[in-house]
């Protein structure tokens, strides 16, 4: 297929709360995907760097700071900022660059040193900025809307806290396993009911946490890739960025309200369907076709919500596929082999990334005791404040 | 706190939200640039209360204090608060807010009828934010 590049690379530093520059955490990450792909940074043609906040002006940066550490050698070089999909959008742009021509072999980085607690917006009185809104008129922390999904699911679907309670328990399952994973350890339901409430009905064993982290992929045309004896690499087949269609009706951060159905019937489909419609229409591709998926669960009951978003069942029907293992590894369609983000954390500009090394290493069968036997097609999905799809298909 | 979001006591308190002349989307908070209705050639955008009632789309709470911009006093304890997500029929929208005083999870079911009401998000010797609040309409609060 003419839109495919090669994954020639993949690498991460480990994930948690190390208190040291997201340099370090990214270079470390660029370094070992190099090291992954068998070339060196004096090989590379293009940097792409996925944006995080550093201060002074102008306080966005990624990709010359990568560059620069890695020593300067005279790269294109881009940075890109697209909230949590920052990271699909560094991948997005890279695999442009490989596909008009403008580099053989490109580096992808995100990385980031996340602050304690709650996410917040940047400083100053800003109210043209809706996430600054939400934060000074309702207080709304982004757990509040995590919440307010949680109540809805409950209340259309019947789902129930110990159904949200088992997606940690599979995921903390899996995060155990890989290296990479900040938190390590199995979980038991017990646990999860007896931790404290932060946004009812969830509680602090349902909600990712924010965290340190790097990734890093070596991506390349399919060309370069055979020339550098590695014909049969992973493929990424799609990468979908779409925005929402007006009118978006579910209420979504950092909106304070949704748009107005009134002059404009909804899509049928909601915003986080139609990411994954359109990777999969790019792809060639459907639900039935995968092996494995990666995504964003921020919460527990948002894991939920993206089964049904990806069309892995019907609406309403994700804990039926939770309780009858079909999403737990042996099932029919295991999602977050890796952990997810209840094993990782949030560190924003890294996890689209970190989320296709995952499938890269899975479809390569190098996933160690959490591989997915047979694994051919994977896709990993998130979504980026302010209205920024992302979603990824790779292949074998 | 944010000029123009709302008006009026008492029973006459209203959201304010804007309305395209030409297609009749409803915006709140309020658009007063452009209509962003792709499908709209682009009205003029007019002031539009909103509906005092609607019923909850749904809700949750803050039971840990939410960093600024969000103006708290650190020397008190924290007081959780509900927020509480709104559809308006007659808008086909959806609004949040937070709850008034009192009410918390366990008064609230999706579907419940709230009004939206006047309230204080925060207040200290100079100055009061005024803000909106939503309330079971059934709760007697």
């Amino acid at each position: 297929m003419t839109g495919d590049v090669a994954v020639l690379g993949a690498g991460m530093h480990p994930w948690g709360k190390w208190g040291r520059s997201f340099v370090e955490y990214g270079v470390t990450a660029a370094r070992a995907a190099l090291a992954d792909a068998g070339l060196e940074w004096r090989d590379i043609g293009s940097v792409v760097g996925a944006d995080t906040v550093r201060g002074g002006y102008p306080g966005y940066v990624a990709g010359a700071t990568f560059a620069k550490a890695l020593g300067w050698q005279g790269t294109r070089v881009t940075s890109v900022y697209a909230a949590c999909a920052s990271g699909a959008q560094a991948i997005a742009t890279a695999r442009a660059q490989i596909l008009a021509g403008l580099a053989d072999v490109v580096l992808v980085v995100g990385a980031d040193a996340a602050p304690k607690g709650f996410f917040r917006p940047a400083g100053g009185d800003r109210p043209d900025d809706p996430d600054w809104l939400r934060f000074r008129v309702l207080g709304a922390t982004n757990p509040t809307y995590f919440g307010l999904y949680a109540r809805r699911r409950m209340a259309v679907h019947g789902d129930t806290l110990e159904d949200f309670a088992q997606v940690k328990v599979k995921n903390a399952a899996l995060g155990a396993r890989n290296a990479y994973a900040r938190y390590r350890r199995a979980v038991t339901a017990e646990e999860v009911a007896a931790s404290a409430v932060v946004a009812d009905p969830l509680r602090l064993l349902d909600i990712c946490a924010t965290s340190d982290g790097g990734a890093a992929l070596v991506l390349a045309g399919l060309d370069f890739a055979r020339r550098h004896g590695a014909g049969d690499a992973v493929r990424i087949r799609a990468v979908s960025t779409v925005t929402p269609h007006f009118p978006n009706t579910v209420l979504d951060l950092p909106d304070i309200a949704t748009d107005s159905a009134v002059a404009v019937s909804p899509a049928p489909e909601t915003f986080r369907e139609s990411i994954a419609r359109a990777a999969y229409e790019e792809a060639g591709v459907g639900p039935e076709d995968l092996s494995l998926a990666e995504v964003y669960d921020l919460s527990t009951a948002l894991e939920l919500q993206w089964y049904e978003d990806l069309g892995l069942c019907g609406a309403g029907e994700a804990v039926k596929l939770l309780r009858d293992g079909s999403t737990a590894p042996g099932g029919r369609i295991p999602v977050n082999p890796s952990g997810g983000l209840a094993s990782f954390g949030e560190a924003v500009p890294a996890q689209a990334i970190a989320q296709v090394c995952e499938l890269t290493w899975q479809l390569r069968g190098a996933a160690g005791d959490r591989q997915i036997p047979g694994a051919r097609v994977g896709m990993a999905v998130n979504q980026g404040l302010f209205g920024h799809g992302s979603a990824v298909v790779a292949v074998r | 706190m944010i000029a123009g979001w709302f008006t009026g006591d008492g029973e006459g308190f209203r959201l304010l939200g804007t309305r395209c002349s030409a297609c009749s989307t409803v915006f709140f908070p309020r658009e007063d640039t452009h209509c962003r209705n792709p499908h709209c050639p682009g009205g003029r955008l007019m002031e539009a209360p909103l509906s005092r009632r609607g019923h909850v789309w749904s809700y949750t709470d803050s039971r840990y204090r939410p960093p600024s911009p969000y103006v708290t006093d650190r020397e008190l304890p924290w007081v959780p608060y509900t927020l509480i997500a709104v559809e308006l029929a007659a808008e086909r929208l959806v609004v949040l807010g937070q709850a008034a005083p009192g009410v918390t999870v366990a008064d609230l079911t999706v579907g419940t009828e709230v009004e939206v009401v006047p309230g204080v998000l925060h207040e200290d010797a100079e100055t009061t934010w005024t803000t909106w609040q939503w309330r079971p309409t059934g709760a007697g609060v």
